[in-house]
């Protein structure tokens, strides 16, 4: 298997600033993330998954451990620029992203310091910006969008870096109903044209189409697995007080009532294949 | 003006006294501009806006005023704690009302318990060293010190998680049910909408294109599909179901109402 990212038993500890009191954020985790794969973590606030997902592009380091990206260890500080041009970040809020006058500057920003040539450049922003529907505000200035839009520009900033990974840090927390759909439909679109995805969300439906779901509690991997496997376990996920996506929830609330819909449902079509095929 | 453009038009709509109203829209449909109107932070070209009978834009009005029948509660409002103790930050806002020191320390302490916060255990601390959903709560806690006759919530609940989400939700259903106030929630969660709302209006474009109650609402489904927006997970799984020929109601929004409905077609 070509993992992309390996995670070996990683810990991070940080101090809370206001008291001194050493946290543990990260526990022993160890991972691989294989290469063209689309990962999404998922885990309350304070589960350490924002943490996990700063130790691999470095913008954390472990306090012990190792997390390993492209084969380089992120200690490496030579390799600093090759890590984040591999694993590319977006944060959940786009205003701390943004840093030019206008979207196409701001979108430019990374291939420019790459030092990339400029016709190519150019074929990037707009091909970044084509994807994710953004060309037409391209003379526009970031501060005149919407926060919606404002994060779509900071997802073309990552892709003209043409990384092999992306990291996304809750990328649509805060976006619209059509906001989110369009980031996901461009995730998943740059996950089928190869790129190693993963995906931190507190939006089950969305956790629902990655290929592999992991959940973090308390610094430590809880469930990990396929969609499917991860969310049968409806009432272990409950308890960790998080949600499990909509059909998971009717299945298992049907299922408790003696109907015996089978536990690999996980999503709204697979819902109504069931129970077309039960009611014919 | 170079970016001039109407950001709200010809917008009529009234909210009973103690009514609970949803607003939705997609990003930049005019929802946060409106709800800035009925605060008095922004004043309209043309139009009246009429709290309890006193006309919000009349120039002799002052903010204090508006501020004592409308609270906003704006988005990621822990971004505005400022103060040493949460206290203090709660009773900022009371203070400023002019209300003596004793009322305001009455209010803080009943804000914070509405907010589901043990008073004894935080008011001294730093609002800073809270976390994430109890400073979102401290926030919430400084509009309701001010015992607002409206109680306009913008996404309060947008970047938690799904717990926190909940907390924040019951916590606006028990201040609704204990201070009998009006509530604007603005929300992008339309299962949350459906199941909390009394009315819901919908925003297009700077227009108010739907008003109605949730049922009346999600029961246009195209036309909310070309506006951007969804239904509530169960009555699009129940709108999808009777797309391909399964006899369901669609006049079903919360997860219990489609369990029965589901369990009624599959038990047999």
């Amino acid at each position: 298997m070509d993992n992309i990212i390996r995670i070996e038993n990683l810990i991070f500890n940080y101090r809370r600033e206001e008291n001194g009191e050493i946290v543990n954020a990260v526990n022993d985790v160890s991972l691989e993330i294989e290469r063209g794969s689309f990962t999404a973590i998922i885990g309350k606030n304070g589960s350490g998954k924002s943490t996990l997902a700063k130790n691999i592009n470095a913008l954390l380091l472990p306090s012990g451990g190792a997390v390993y990206v492209k084969g380089y260890n992120t200690m490496d500080e030579t390799k600093l620029w090759d890590i984040r041009q591999t694993a590319g970040m977006v944060f959940q809020n786009p205003d701390n992203q943004l840093v030019s006058s206008t979207v196409e500057d701001d979108v430019a920003f990374g291939p420019e310091n790459l030092g990339i040539e400029s016709g190519e450049i150019r074929r990037r922003v707009d091909e970044s910006l084509y994807s994710v529907n953004m060309f037409e505000e391209r003379k526009k200035a970031p501060h005149l969008l919407s926060g919606g839009q404002k994060q779509r520009i900071a997802i073309a900033g990552v892709i003209a870096m043409r990384p092999e990974c992306i990291i996304l840090d809750e990328p649509t927390a805060m976006l619209d109903p059509h906001g989110r759909y369009e980031v996901m439909e461009i995730v998943e679109k740059l996950h089928k044209e190869g790129i190693t995805i993963i995906l931190i969300t507190h939006f089950m439906e969305e956790a629902a189409r990655a290929d592999r779901v992991i959940i973090m509690e308390k610094g430590k991997i809880a469930l990990d697995g396929t969609p499917s496997d991860v969310f049968k376990h409806a009432d272990q996920i409950k308890a960790m007080n998080l949600d499990v996506p909509f059909a998971v929830e009717m299945a298992d609330r049907l299922r408790k009532r003696g109907i015996k819909v089978p536990d690999k449902i996980i999503n709204t079509e697979e819902m109504v294949d069931y129970i077309l095929c039960r009611y014919k | 003006m170079p970016y001039e453009s109407a950001a709200l038009t010809d917008i009529s709509f009234d909210i009973a006294k103690g009514e609970f109203v949803g607003i939705i829209g997609h990003t930049g449909s005019g929802k946060s501009t409106l709800i800035q109107h009925l605060n008095g932070l922004l004043k309209p070209k043309s139009g009246t806006i009429l709290i309890d009978g006193t006309d919000i834009t009349d120039k002799n009005i002052t903010m204090r005023d508006i501020r004592r029948k409308i609270g906003l509660v704006f988005q990621y409002p822990e971004y505005q704690l400022f103060e040493e103790t949460v206290h203090k930050d709660v009773s900022f806002g009371p203070l400023n009302l002019g209300l003596s020191q004793e009322e305001t320390d009455q209010r803080v302490k009943e804000a914070i318990g509405l907010v589901g916060l043990d008073y004894s255990e935080i008011s001294e601390r730093s609002p800073f060293e809270l976390s994430g959903g109890q400073k979102r709560r401290v926030a919430i806690a400084g509009v309701i010190a001010m015992k607002p006759d409206v109680l306009i919530l913008d996404e309060p609940t947008a970047g938690l998680d799904p717990k926190a989400h909940a907390d924040i939700l019951s916590m606006v259903e028990t201040v609704h049910q204990k201070e009998g106030n009006s509530i604007i929630l603005v929300s992008h969660n339309m299962a949350d909408i459906a199941r909390l709302a009394d009315k819901v209006l919908v925003m297009e474009r700077g227009r108010l294109t739907i008003s109605g109650t949730p049922s009346e609402v999600f029961a246009q489904a195209d036309l909310l599909e070309s506006f951007g927006l969804g239904l509530p997970p169960a009555a699009a799984l129940m709108r999808e179901l009777q797309a391909k020929g399964i006899p369901v109601s669609t006049d079903i929004l919360t997860v219990e109402a489609a369990e029965e409905e589901l369990y009624r077609l599959l038990a047999i």
